[in-house]
């Protein structure tokens, strides 16, 4: 996708006029066949990448079938496809993926709601921010993962799986919103100050609206770590889940239900990921309108 | 005599800061009538702008007092429109919506407000452009918005801090002419604060020359332009103007702007 320039630099003469802009000249036979090649980088990129996914899961049949590996640690990826299909049919396997979901969303809503809260009273009152740095500093740096066995004590097996993902994602939500409010445009809060303009107000007209992308930024590195502290969270104790799936299966040495667990996992951070990036396009498009 | 539109009294203003006390302004006494056009010119890092957030009202001087209308300014007031060297446009939002950014901090009423913008506006070649983005604006013509927004509070004092310095030359001569011909042809006291001794000298009845840190006034020049009778030309043709290079040459030499 991105390859444009490196193509272009080859035959520099046909890629000059497509730079500056407007500068429309009939389409030349360079032209064309910089087009060409162009299309034909982009195929061989897509073909390696399809190519590559599809040699790692032949290996993967293969080895453990030819016992060059033990199929025991490794299982593979038939094995896999049908205890994703066994789960399937049992009923069990949609039931774990609703419960890690809903874990996952709620404790994304709760880390955004609370931190978006903490960052604009941190930001509202720069006393208290000056009193709280030191504190939210180390409670960022601290790993939240220690304080599972606390949370489990404190909180049961229910309720420490969503404080644990909280937890991992709440400073950070805090520290990136609180960062991008301080780099406002100090020449737009100077203009809604020369309107007279109270704090409140230079929050809810420059501060907030500047900061969309802060906002959508915090939100992608938010859906990853929620996930992750909900997984943390259901390892330590949980009856359901896509973690405890995870976990059961090793314990019964099920390395295809472990391998489909995981799978899952890698399509459900997938789906929140482009969830959020078509959210992203939707808010910033009118925005960006005319360029 | 009767009350100038701007008095400064013996003012001053020291900053403090851990390491001791700067003192960015000293003795400033001037007065500045209603309808009068006075540029400030000085090298940088004088306190020229800091005069300028002074009668605005951001900050409060140490010594002496700033009034309008024989008033202390206590705070910013929607008599003193500021132009700041940045358009600050939003971005996020219309121009027809970046100009009633004014009263929709001062709570005025909305639908008033919005007219006004749009007349505003309208008048300043900006008509067609109401719903549009400021990224689809050219510099000039977003300089001139920024004007339409200063203008929708409706200000009797203008102050314009370094406006035109973001713009290429071209564009910038042509907006000076066009937004001191505005400010003219509406009766508006301004301020212009500018490091560039040409467009101070055009724009300008008096221009006042402010020394190095701690910024004093230094000198004060009228600028007359008997050449072109009773009406003063417009900041254009003040620069073609005999009078012109004399004005420059006296700036300049007052100035003395050392290369070091």
């Amino acid at each position: 996708m991105s390859s444009d320039t490196s193509i272009a630099a080859a035959p520099a003469a046909s890629a000059a006029p497509a730079r500056t802009e407007r500068a429309v000249v009939p389409h030349s036979r360079q032209y064309h066949a910089w087009l060409a090649a162009r299309r034909r980088e982009k195929l061989q990129i897509v073909a390696a990448q399809i190519g590559l996914v599809v040699a790692f899961l032949v290996v993967w049949e293969v080895a453990p079938r030819m016992h060059w590996v033990n199929p025991m640690l490794t299982s593979y990826p038939s094995a896999i496809w049908q205890a994703f299909v066994q789960m399937v049919r049992g009923g069990e396997l949609g039931n774990h993926i609703v419960v890690t979901l809903v874990e996952v969303v709620v404790s994304f809503l709760l880390a955004m709601v609370l931190g978006t809260a903490v960052a604009i009273l941190l930001w509202m009152s720069p006393r208290l921010e000056r009193v709280l740095d030191p504190f939210l500093v180390v409670l960022n740096a601290l790993p939240k993962i220690a304080l599972v066995p606390i949370f489990y004590i404190w909180l049961g097996a229910e309720g420490s799986i969503y404080a644990v993902a909280v937890a991992v994602a709440l400073f950070i939500t805090i520290l990136m919103l609180y960062t991008g409010f301080r780099q406002s445009d100090p020449n737009k809060i100077k203009l809604a100050r020369t309107f007279g303009a109270t704090r409140r107000q230079i929050l809810a007209k420059v501060v907030l609206p500047s900061n969309v992308h802060t906002f959508i930024a915090t939100l992608k590195a938010n859906a990853g770590l929620s996930l992750v502290g909900v997984i943390v969270g259901e390892f330590q104790a949980s009856k359901a889940g896509l973690g405890y799936l995870i976990v059961y299966g090793s314990q019964i040495f099920r390395m295809d239900m472990v391998m489909a667990a995981i799978v899952i996992l890698g399509l459900m951070s997938l789906a929140i990921y482009a969830l959020i990036q078509w959210a992203e396009f939707r808010i910033t498009r009118p925005a960006k309108r005319g360029g | 005599m009767t009350t100038p539109k701007i008095e400064f009294r013996d003012v001053g203003l020291r900053y403090f800061t851990p390491k001791g006390e700067t003192q960015a302004l000293a003795d400033i006494s001037f007065t500045v009538a209603q309808g009068e056009f006075v540029s400030i010119v000085g090298q940088s890092g004088c306190g020229k702008s800091t005069l300028l957030s002074l009668l605005a009202g951001l900050i409060r001087p140490t010594d002496g007092e700033v009034l309008i209308d024989g008033v202390p300014v206590t705070g910013p007031s929607p008599q003193v429109g500021f132009m700041l060297q940045q358009d600050s446009l939003f971005e996020w939002r219309t121009i027809a919506e970046n100009c009633v950014l004014g009263p929709e901090i001062r709570g005025d009423d909305r639908f008033e407000a919005r007219v006004r913008a749009e007349g505003l506006l309208k008048r300043y070649g900006l008509g067609d452009f109401l719903d549009s983005k400021p990224s689809e604006l050219s510099g000039g013509m977003r300089q001139r918005a920024a004007l339409a927004r200063t203008m929708c509070l409706r200000p009797d004092v203008l102050l314009l801090d370094e406006p035109f310095s973001a713009l290429d030359f071209q564009t910038r001569l042509s907006i000076a002419d066009e937004i001191g011909g505005i400010i003219r042809n509406e009766g508006k006291t301004a301020i212009l604060v500018t490091h560039d001794i040409p467009e101070a000298i055009a724009m300008a009845d008096r221009v006042i020359v402010l020394s190095r840190r701690p910024g004093r006034i230094k000198s004060i020049h009228p600028i007359a332009f008997p050449s072109h009778g009773d009406r003063r030309p417009g900041s254009f043709a003040a620069r073609d103007a005999v009078e012109f290079p004399s004005y420059f040459k006296t700036v300049w030499e007052e100035l003395e702007v050392h290369v070091e």
